[in-house]
């Protein structure tokens, strides 16, 4: 029973909980069974919600009543630590907010408790979302569920991790450069960024705030879609939230997998987004699902993004100039650490000491490289720069949709790395997300969804499609409409694949086993 | 700290030319704050006034107030301003413990006005332009108190300690450009185009506008240049001069100091200097260096305000009259003199005689109180007049007069015990039980009493010395403590006598 | 791929003062790290002001907005003293208490 609650998708177990098969109490017991017998080895929680299974028994209380509830009223939710939440610690996996709790809530976590989801816990990522790898978070890292010596993917590897190894069906994610997107694709699962502005930023510990965005993680497009549907919508506590009226997102998804909605899809592949750089298993089975679109009717359109090259650069001025600033609250005053250095100090020796011993070296890195960027005289030459690439960027994206419906890319260059692979290396780190970045730095959606596993190593490749800003709905009718295809193909979803945590058995691929005795923590 | 050697003024003019220039503060009235749905009021009890917005809290954001938004350009227009079609906020990064997000969300390149002029009228007759370089939206930061060491005053202190809730009010901060040729003029014009600020912002209606509570706060920059000289002096900008009294006295103190400094050789340190209120001195504050790297980008939290023409001309059609205008015609409506009405300019007053006037006092009560009696007690206290009493209580005071309850004499009590804080006029009559006496029995006894002491009296005046009266009418005024109407007591003493 | 030279701008004194007013301590081996991190990254990264011409405006925003406020009226999101103080590191009065401050009002 167990075993198959933790399997399904958030869209069958809302089924089961609305017929009343299943409980709220024993959806979330389950997943806490599984939190426990996994989570030592893939380490994807910094904080396990104490009252879950309180909130689910409140949950199923509603529903005996016969009060009206949200279609995922009682599915378990895990939660990035970058959202903040009054009933757990708030840390943005950063020592210098070590055990901090909010006074309020994230207006995406009030609207799923709203609607009557459950959180689990909070779950880990590199500190204030700076990396792709988990290896920055001042807790640890978390192991990729397919590979527990490879890297989960960054920053949001926490909440893609307990999505893929069946310990959340649900999680929320924020993407500032790729943060869901690239996860999703090193583990197997779906990742959407919305478009900027179409879910509230209010309660999300700030990045980089012109690129940041808060989506959904899960195994299943269906199931992104129907959590977008709760965690969407307009916000006045946040001015760049929208206030378009949005489609069901989950209706969309539900027509992709259904629709011939490939017929006659106009699909543009990047010119500059594969190549050099690309792993060939990466390449391969991108150019796969390209063909199997063309067979289904969809037309492809090479496209040209001259300035993607600089895309990189920009982000990478733009994202620390906006954190130095962002992260400048954190200075022992009004919450998190206060280090005072030997014999006492001033106000400034405190702050400086705080900031030096509660940031960890990624932070740090960035926060001087944003101060260079913005300080006077580099300026115009940097972020000013930088600032332009971005409508360089914009007019790329805007030529290229006035030729096509989506723009499609592998999601990342390369399957889960080895931890320690790059960390020395943060240039070869920041390449890592030349995929992802165009779409924060233009504000346009992006959704990754499970693309097979390369055949040199049998991990796991996502694909991305990018559609025009507001076009969410776009991602998710081709999206479930391309997971569809593979499923019929693959016999299953791709998880199916996926090794045992509990016996170290591989998956049904059949390739080695490497779970035993990993765990870093 | 050594006192500065000042030249004499006058001789200080006759070998350099003061440039001026002013940045004004101006806190908003509104309900909330500038970015915040926090509560914007005075006297809170410390840190209630806050939303996770006001101290940053992680994940928090700023979204505007719009009606902050319309007090500034209602300002700016005032202030003879063009309203930027497109203008937009900017951080300015700098630690400092009162500053929660330690960036304040101001404007940089892009202000909600831009390029206006304030006509000041000087005593002498003197017109004077202020040009206005811009006026900009930005948010305030917090109150700091120094515990420790012996002055409460931030050096030697142990430790401070931080109430936030004035962090993020919102605030307009006027700039102007250099303002050449005041000569002599100076001190007067600085004061003056302070007071004319206030005066607007009160007659808009968008500021409470009281210097002492830092409502209003004044940075004045000044700087001289050798007579025949091109090229503009080094500045230094004087720090939260806050009372017009201050504004003229800094600006001549600087003046003086500066002036001394260069006639020996010296040089002019860039550099911001503090007033202090007790000494009348400034004092060196931090040097201007590249450590003002304040690292400014557009607020990525916020977008572009944009006013519709519509909005800007709804404002402009109500605006109320200039204060130079207002001046003209005030002087009509009351019946004042040039003298008189120039009195209370001096003085920096009109706000208070206006109101006090609105409040039902009489025109000429109103200015005799305001720059009589409580301009003097004022100068004593050494503060500002504005902050020893409210114009209700002035008017309830000149009322209390009018209905003869009051002699003047009184009445100069009775303002010494509303100044001392013991409530309203009537509250002080009262509790200190300061009335006339209008009761006649209570009179005519005190009369039966002196006449008593004093039989010759009556004799006297039916023998038509009436001055004789005098005697009596000392003896009885003593003998009511002076809280009895003189006229009134030699009516009866008449009465007696011819009865 | 990344370039493997280091851009000349960055010595250690300018790591030295950008710690300064980024208010965080570094000690002379981070201050190496930096400086090598930093002339690595930054010199692949300018190249932004290769096409940044003068003619192409700048975008802050990625979705155009404007005029978004507020009415002035207050929320329900204010917090009581014990909820603005729950998270300080030292608290006396319901005030936030900081060591001395060195330097000037601002």
């Amino acid at each position: 029973m167990t075993h198959e609650l933790i399997k399904l998708s958030a869209a069958d177990l809302s089924a089961k909980l609305a017929s009343g098969e299943v409980s709220a109490v024993e959806a979330t017991e389950a997943h806490l069974e599984r939190i426990a017998a996994v989570d030592p080895q893939v380490h994807a929680f910094l904080h396990v919600n104490e009252q879950a299974l309180a909130v689910a028994a409140q949950i199923d209380q509603q529903r005996a009543a016969g009060d009206e509830l949200g279609p995922l009223a009682g599915v378990p939710l895990a939660i990035k630590d970058v959202l903040v939440t009054t009933d757990m610690p708030s840390t943005s996996g950063s020592k210098i907010l070590e055990g901090w709790m909010s006074p309020y809530d994230a207006t995406v976590v009030a609207r799923s408790r709203a609607a009557g989801l459950v959180p689990l816990g909070k779950t880990n990522m590199d500190e204030f979302a700076m990396g792709s790898s988990t290896e920055h978070s001042a807790y640890g890292p978390t192991h990729n569920p397919w590979d527990l010596d490879r890297i989960p993917g960054g920053s949001g590897g926490g909440s893609a991790a307990a999505v893929a190894a069946f310990e959340a069906p649900l999680a929320l994610g924020s993407d500032t450069g790729g943060s869901i997107r690239q996860p999703a694709h090193v583990t197997g699962t779906v990742g959407v960024k919305p478009t900027y502005g179409a879910v509230s930023r209010y309660g999300a510990i700030a990045l980089a705030s012109s690129l940041d965005q808060v989506g959904p993680c899960s195994r299943s497009v269906l199931d992104a879609g129907l959590l977008q549907d709760v965690i969407a919508g307009h916000d006045r506590h946040d001015s760049t939230s929208l206030t378009d009226a949005w489609p069901s997102m989950a209706a969309a998804a539900r027509a992709g997998a259904t629709g011939e909605v490939l017929k006659g899809l106009r699909v543009g592949v990047v010119k500059q987004l594969q190549g050099e750089g690309f792993q060939a298993g990466v390449a391969e089975r991108f150019n796969e699902s390209i063909a199997l679109m063309q067979a289904q009717g969809a037309e492809i359109v090479e496209i040209d993004a001259p300035h993607f090259e600089y895309a990189v650069a920009a982000y990478y001025l733009i994202l620390p100039a906006e954190a130095s600033s962002n992260l400048a609250k954190f200075d022992s005053v009004r919450f998190g650490l206060r280090v005072t250095p030997e014999g006492g100090g001033t106000v400034d020796q405190v702050m400086a000491a705080t900031r030096e011993a509660g940031f960890g070296p990624e932070v740090k890195r960035r926060i001087i490289l944003g101060t260079y960027a913005l300080s006077a005289g580099y300026y115009d030459a940097y972020y000013g720069s930088a600032q332009k690439v971005r409508t360089l960027i914009q007019r790329d994206f805007a030529q290229a949709f006035d030729r096509v419906d989506v723009i499609a890319s592998p999601s990342a260059p390369t399957t889960a790395f080895k931890f320690g692979e790059k960390i020395d290396d943060p240039m070869a780190m920041y390449l890592n997300d030349i995929t992802t970045i165009p779409a924060n730095l233009a504000g346009i959606p992006g959704i990754s969804i499970p693309n097979g596993l390369a055949r040199e190593d049998s991990l796991p490749v996502g694909i991305q499609f990018m559609a025009p800003a507001r076009a969410d709905a776009r991602l998710y009718t081709v999206g479930a409409a391309l997971e569809a295809l593979h499923e019929d193909q693959w016999g299953g979803p791709l998880w199916t694949k996926a090794p045992d945590l509990l016996t170290g058995q591989a998956g049904l691929a059949g390739f080695a086993a490497r779970a035993a005795g990993k765990d870093a923590n | 700290m050594a006192k500065a050697k000042l030249m004499d003024y006058d001789k200080a003019l006759e070998l350099f030319e003061p440039v001026l220039g002013f940045e004004v503060h101006v806190e908003l009235n509104t309900a909330t704050k500038m970015f915040s749905a926090a509560p914007n009021n005075f006297g809170a009890a410390p840190n209630t006034n806050l939303t996770p917005v006001c101290l940053g809290l992680p994940g928090s954001l700023p979204v505007v107030n719009e009606q902050a938004v319309r007090y500034s350009i209602s300002l700016g227009l005032a202030l003879g301003c063009s309203i930027a079609e497109s203008s937009r906020f900017a951080r300015k990064n700098y630690f400092y413990p009162d500053m929660a997000k330690n960036y304040q969300i101001s404007q940089f390149d892009e202000p909600i006005a831009y390029e206006g002029s304030v006509e000041i009228e000087l005593a002498s007759g003197r017109v004077v332009h202020v040009p206005i370089e811009r006026a900009h939206m930005e948010e305030d930061a917090g109150k700091l108190t120094h515990m420790g060491g012996s002055t409460g005053r931030i050096q030697g202190a142990e430790y401070s300690m931080v109430d936030y809730n004035r962090a993020g009010v919102p605030l307009v901060e006027i700039v102007t450009k250099v303002i050449i040729g005041a000569e002599h003029d100076a001190p007067e014009i600085g004061r003056q185009y302070v007071s004319i600020i206030r005066d607007m912002v009160v007659a808009l209606g968008i500021s409470d506008a009281k210097m002492e509570r830092g409502n209003l706060r004044c940075d004045a920059n000044i700087s001289l240049r050798p007579r025949g000289q091109e090229k503009l002096g080094t500045r230094t900008e004087t720090k939260n001069v806050n009372s017009l009294r201050s504004v003229e006295r800094a600006v001549r103190y600087e003046i003086q100091r500066q002036a001394y400094i260069l006639a020996e050789g010296g040089t002019i340190t860039q550099e911001t200097r503090h007033w202090h209120e007790d000494t009348g001195e400034t004092s060196a504050g931090r040097p201007k260096s590249d450590a003002d790297d304040y690292r400014y980008f557009p607020e990525p939290d916020l977008l572009p305000v944009q006013p519709a023409a519509e909005l800007i001309e709804e404002l402009r059609a109500t605006l109320p009259e200039h204060p130079t205008l207002r001046y003209r015609r005030l002087k009509g409506e009351w019946g004042f003199t040039d003298l008189e009405f120039q009195d209370i300019q001096n003085s920096g007053l009109l706000t208070e005689v206006s109101a006090t006037v609105a409040a039902g006092a009489s025109p000429q009560a109103a200015r005799k109180w305001w720059t009589g009696e409580i301009a003097r007690v004022a100068n004593v206290q050494g503060v500002d007049a504005t902050t020893l009493v409210s114009s209700e209580n002035v008017a309830a005071l000149a009322k209390l007069v009018d209905a003869g309850t009051l002699t003047d004499k009184l009445a100069r009590q009775v303002l010494e015990g509303v100044i001392a804080g013991e409530g309203t006029p009537q509250e002080v009559v009262d509790a200190r039980g300061l009335a006339v006496v209008s009761d006649d029995g209570a009179l005519i006894a005190a009369i039966d009493e002196a006449l008593a002491a004093q039989p010759d009296v009556l004799e006297k005046i039916r023998d038509g010395k009436v001055q004789a009266a005098g005697a009596v009418i000392g003896a009885v005024m003593k003998a009511m403590r002076g809280q009895a109407d003189a006229a009134r007591v030699r009516e009866l003493v008449l009465e007696r006598a011819n009865a | 791929m990344p370039e493997t030279s280091s851009s000349p701008e960055i010595t250690p004194e300018v790591v030295r003062h950008l710690s300064g007013l980024a208010k965080i301590q570094l000690d002379e081996s981070e201050i190496a790290q930096l400086t090598a991190d930093l002339g690595q990254i930054v010199s692949n990264i300018a190249k932004v002001s290769e096409v940044a011409t003068a003619d192409i405006p700048a975008t802050s925003h990625p979705i155009p907005l404007a005029n978004v406020s507020r009415p002035d009226v207050v929320g329900d999101n204010v917090l009581t003293a014990e909820q603005a103080l729950s998270g300080a590191p030292e608290q006396h009065d319901n005030l936030f208490v900081v060591s001395a401050i060195l330097g000037e009002e601002q």
